[in-house]
């Protein structure tokens, strides 16, 4: 879809993402997703009369990761505020969450934009809040709950209204998801929704400082479908204004099927949560010992790793791209190289785009394949590395490899071991070799000819044949040295 | 009868086998039975409580039984029990059950306590005369034509009818403290944190605590001693050291600080009332306590403030019961906005929706920032006063409430009245301070009337000290 060019989109999203903590945000009751309804429940977590919330630690350290690789400041008291409002899946008819003194503030990440240049996108603040229950309209039965997921802890990603186009958005969206997969707080299934996304968007003229008046954007549950939603809105709000129309502040709710932003009734948000500090809990402290240690735990940053990989590694900006995408897949890249260049002994940097290849080509395609995580490969980083140094030593050739690969897929046998038991063992020796470059020669003289009248092309033609005879397993290397040796003694 | 004795007195005859917990108990159930009228408990558990008395009775014998072996304790209707109806004093929970015990009748049960019942209240503790009960009016055993002071009005009653021998009540504005000196028994609210709220059902829960109804300092110092303490499970309980606070109770004043808030002697304050108070300041001075004139310039502000910021609490504490999970629900209702005013209209009682619609008023957009916000700036100058006042004094001492107990009716169409029933006991829950309330003399109708002794956080051993030293003098006096 196109945009009027007339017009600048303003866009700020505010991302929800659910925490990986073993337990919930404020009782020990367990956060496993998919379990049988109302099963991961307790007095706590039920707002039984009488019950009281204890804040779960882990729930701080992970939004201190985020807020520190995010850039934001970190309050050292911050506190936790009552969200009121009535739902039959809020069992204490408040949500816990932080309003006035969130704990992150002011931070930035940087997206690649398709100039080729980096755009910092502001964060206004970042706060930890609890998770409501899931209502279940059936129809038969009228309203279903299931509050395992009441007290589940999520945070708030609050970015400033910096993003100028879907396009942005979606850039924006997918580096908060790498940051969060990356520093392992959340996994960023969006599907599933443990990552959701509302949109505050407006639209002005080309060049005026005002924002226009904005609405916001909910329900949209795919990367795909934020960048749909958000160009239908912007669609939407420059041709209301084109119509000589003014943009009403409201909420809308995608519906993906129809590819439309429908507004939700005025009586569903008008809201006035009341918000106050909940006296149960008390001010959440954190001092510069603990900011320090988050700090030195935190995982490379996924940009500063990927300009690592081209700097130091030489690896081509696309091949970096590509594994540093989940945090999973370049940390298999690094443990691959290590390994290998601990048998090898060369420097990283001459070992780097060799296994590149094979992690993006082979790894990738078989988990890809398989529909698995990169931890569970079938083939560890110390297999793989132990294969490309059968490569390197000679052992097996490059062709080779990729049988033995196959067969690692489903053995659990060290590579050399694979390659004995298969006899892919590599031919080197000179003297077998010449049988088999004599045989070649002999038996295509037409090709020998050719060669003779000044055809060198057809040299390829013999090393294919060849290697064909020795089923793959001469050594390049030498077999090249004897053919050309035989062939420039022919010549002469 | 045993009842007439204190438990310190009971446990002794227990031990030197005079006589047993399962006698005792048997005499207090009698009691309750023959007392229903007072209508002090919602439920009594016969035979759980014989059973283990029982128990109690074996440990005894076998040497290992706990602190609290032999006292018969009544629990306010507000705190949970695993199994058992927590009804709160509203119909909206009329036919609840608690999923688990709250950590105070955990340690109670842990020392060998016998908790013969549940104690009738106030709905959800919002009363200052046990009127607003949806079970109908506690009596106070004095005159049974006055109200027994709210809103624990239950519990005072069981320890001043002699119907267990201490009983917990919570203390949210006064709750505790004014009946104990309605009824004319002593009554103690800790610093806020000294006792753990879980298993609490909150009123208001930056205000709320727990403590006990008895008829000694003394007996009322061993229940604190065995509630008190952090817990995990409220995280605003406080890691303070529990002392033993038995060792206090020295009957020596001297060299004790005490200051008379100016604010608390002016207008509005009964004569009789001020005349009991008075000899008993008369008393400490001439024990050897030096006594100071000490000004609170912010407590005019006390009612409005505690009643804003109380009532915003409890507006959302109240909030989940919507009939949606548990609790009444108004059958009739078609559609969720109707179950929901349906079911709170009819299960809550007018004083609770009184204060439900205040609350909620003064945390919405436009007056949260004039009322709520005001309030909580008011309550941090109110705290200040304190601790300036207890910079120069030991402990405070005033009139516990402005008069003795009310008739039935006489304020219970006039909230305004009611409130300022509160005016002497508010500002200890507004300051997170503990206060006792002491049985010290009668008007001429003989009506109790109490003492209120107020003491730095965490400083429970200075006014018990000085409480017990009270009592002393008085029961000199009678003897
Ligand atoms: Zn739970």
């Amino acid at each position: 879809m196109k945009l009027n060019e007339n017009y600048e989109p303003v866009i700020g999203l505010e991302v929800h993402a659910q925490l990986l903590t073993k337990t919930k945000a404020f009782c020990g009751c367990p956060t496993t997703f998919g379990s049988e309804p109302n099963t991961n429940v307790c007095p706590v977590c039920l707002g039984m009369p009488g019950t009281l919330p204890v804040l779960n630690r882990n729930l701080v350290e992970f939004i201190l990761r985020m807020g520190i690789a995010t850039n934001c400041s970190i309050a050292p008291r911050s506190i936790f505020a009552r969200k009121n409002y009535f739902y039959p899946d809020l069992p204490k008819g408040y949500q816990i969450s932080q309003y006035e003194e969130p704990i992150c503030t002011n931070g930035w990440v940087e997206i690649d934009i398709d100039d080729g240049s980096r755009k910092k996108i502001g964060i206004t603040r970042i706060h930890m809040e609890e998770d409501a229950g899931k209502s279940i309209h059936d129809i038969e039965v009228d309203t279903l709950v299931d509050v395992n997921r009441c007290g589940v802890p999520l945070i708030e990603i609050v970015s400033e209204p910096d993003l100028r186009s879907p396009k942005e958005a979606y850039l924006y969206l997918s580096k908060i998801k790498q940051i969060v997969t990356y520093l392992g707080i959340c996994d960023g299934n969006m599907e599933e929704g443990s990552l959701r996304c509302d949109a505050n968007v407006s639209v002005r003229k080309k060049g005026e400082k005002k924002f226009g008046t904005k609405t916001e954007v909910k329900n949209m549950n795919s990367f795909r479908n934020v960048e749909r939603a958000l160009e239908y809105e912007i669609n939407r709000q420059i041709q209301l204004i084109e119509d000589g129309g003014e943009v009403v502040q409201e909420t809308l709710l995608w519906d993906a099927n129809q590819n439309v932003a429908v507004p939700m009734r005025s009586k569903e948000e008008a809201h006035d949560y009341r918000y106050f500090p909940d006296p149960d809990l008390v001010p959440v402290l954190v001092d510069e010992k603990w900011i320090a240690r988050v700090r030195a735990d935190l995982p490379e940053y996924p940009t500063k790793r990927r300009d690592r990989f081209v700097a130091e590694l030489g690896l081509p900006a696309y091949d970096a791209d590509v594994l540093t995408v989940e945090k999973g897949v370049a940390d298999y890249f690094e443990e691959t190289l290590r390994k290998l260049s601990s048998v090898s002994g060369k420097p990283a940097k001459e070992d780097a785009k060799q296994v590149s290849n094979w992690v993006m080509t082979d790894i990738l395609r078989v988990i890809g394949e398989q529909k698995i995580d990169i931890d569970d490969s079938p083939v560890s980083p110390n297999r793989l590395a132990g294969m490309i140094g059968l490569v390197y030593d000679g052992t097996i050739s490059g062709k080779i490899a990729k049988e033995v690969f196959e067969e690692m897929l489903t053995s659990k046998d060290d590579p050399k071991s694979i390659v004995q038991r298969k006899g892919l063992l590599q031919v080197s020796d000179s003297g077998e070799l010449e049988k088999v470059v004599d045989e070649v020669l002999a038996s295509n003289q037409p090709q020998v000819e050719k060669y003779i009248g000044g055809n060198e092309k057809v040299f390829g033609f013999f090393v294919g044949e060849a290697m064909k005879v020795t089923k793959g397993k001469g050594n390049p290397k030498i077999v090249n040295e004897i053919l050309r040796k035989k062939l420039q003694a022919l010549k002469n | 009868m045993q009842t007439e004795l204190t438990f310190d007195e009971t446990q002794k005859n227990i031990l030197s086998g005079a006589t047993t917990c399962e006698k005792v108990l048997d005499d207090y159930l009698q009691k309750i039975d023959s007392t229903k009228q007072l209508n002090a408990f919602l439920s009594v558990f016969h035979e759980e409580a014989r059973e283990h008395a029982r128990r109690v009775d074996r440990k005894i014998a076998s040497g290992t039984a706990g602190k609290l072996a032999g006292m018969v304790v009544g629990i306010k209707d507000v705190l949970c029990m695993k199994g058992k109806k927590v009804t709160c004093g509203s119909r909206i929970l009329e036919n609840f059950e608690s999923l688990y015990n709250a950590t105070v009748v955990d340690a109670l049960l842990n020392e060998d306590a016998i908790l013969v019942g549940k104690t009738n209240m106030d709905e959800f503790a919002m009363g200052s005369s046990t009127e607003n009960s949806a079970f109908g009016p506690v009596l106070n055993p004095v005159d049974k034509t006055r109200v027994p002071g709210g809103s624990s009005g239950g519990s005072c009653v069981a320890v001043a009818a002699g119907l267990s021998h201490t009983a917990l009540g919570t203390d949210t504005g006064g709750s505790i403290r004014q009946p104990a000196s309605f009824c004319g028994v002593v009554g103690l609210k800790p610093t806020y944190g000294r006792v753990s709220r879980y298993g609490l059902v909150a009123l208001s829960s930056s205000f709320d605590q727990i403590g006990p109804f008895a008829h000694t300092v003394r007996d009322a110092a061993t229940v604190l001693g065995v509630i008190a303490g952090h817990d995990e499970r409220d995280s605003t309980s406080a890691e303070v050291p529990v002392p033993d606070y038995a060792q206090f109770l020295s009957k020596d004043v001297k060299g004790v600080n005490v200051g008379l808030p100016v604010e608390a002697f002016a207008d509005g304050l009964n004569d009789e009332v001020r005349s009991n108070v008075e000899k008993a300041i008369d008393v400490l001075r001439a024990a050897g306590a030096s006594i100071y004139d000490i000004h609170l310039p912010h407590s005019r502000y006390n009612i409005s403030t505690y009643y804003i910021l109380m009532t915003a609490e409890a507006s959302s504490n109240l909030a989940r019961y919507d009939g949606a999970r548990y609790g009444f629900r108004e059958d009739e209702a078609r559609d969720l906005a109707s179950m929901y005013t349906k079911s709170r209209s009819e299960g809550f009682g007018a004083e609770t929706k009184r204060r439900i619609m205040l609350g909620t008023y003064v945390l919405s957009a436009g007056y949260h920032e004039a009322y709520y916000k005001k309030a909580q700036r008011v309550r941090r100058l109110i705290q200040n006063d304190f601790v300036q006042a207890f910079a120069e004094v030991d402990c405070i001492l005033m009139p516990t409430s402005p008069t003795t107990a009310f008739s039935f009716g006489e304020k219970a169409h006039d909230p305004l009245q009611m409130y300022l029933s509160d005016i002497y006991t508010v500002s200890a829950n507004l300051a997170g301070i503990p206060g006792i309330s002491i049985p010290y003399g009668t008007d001429t109708k003989g009506l109790p009337v109490g003492v209120q002794l107020l003491g730095k956080q965490f400083d429970e051993p200075t006014i018990l000290r000085v409480a017990d030293f009270l009592e002393s003098t008085l029961k000199g006096q009678e003897s």
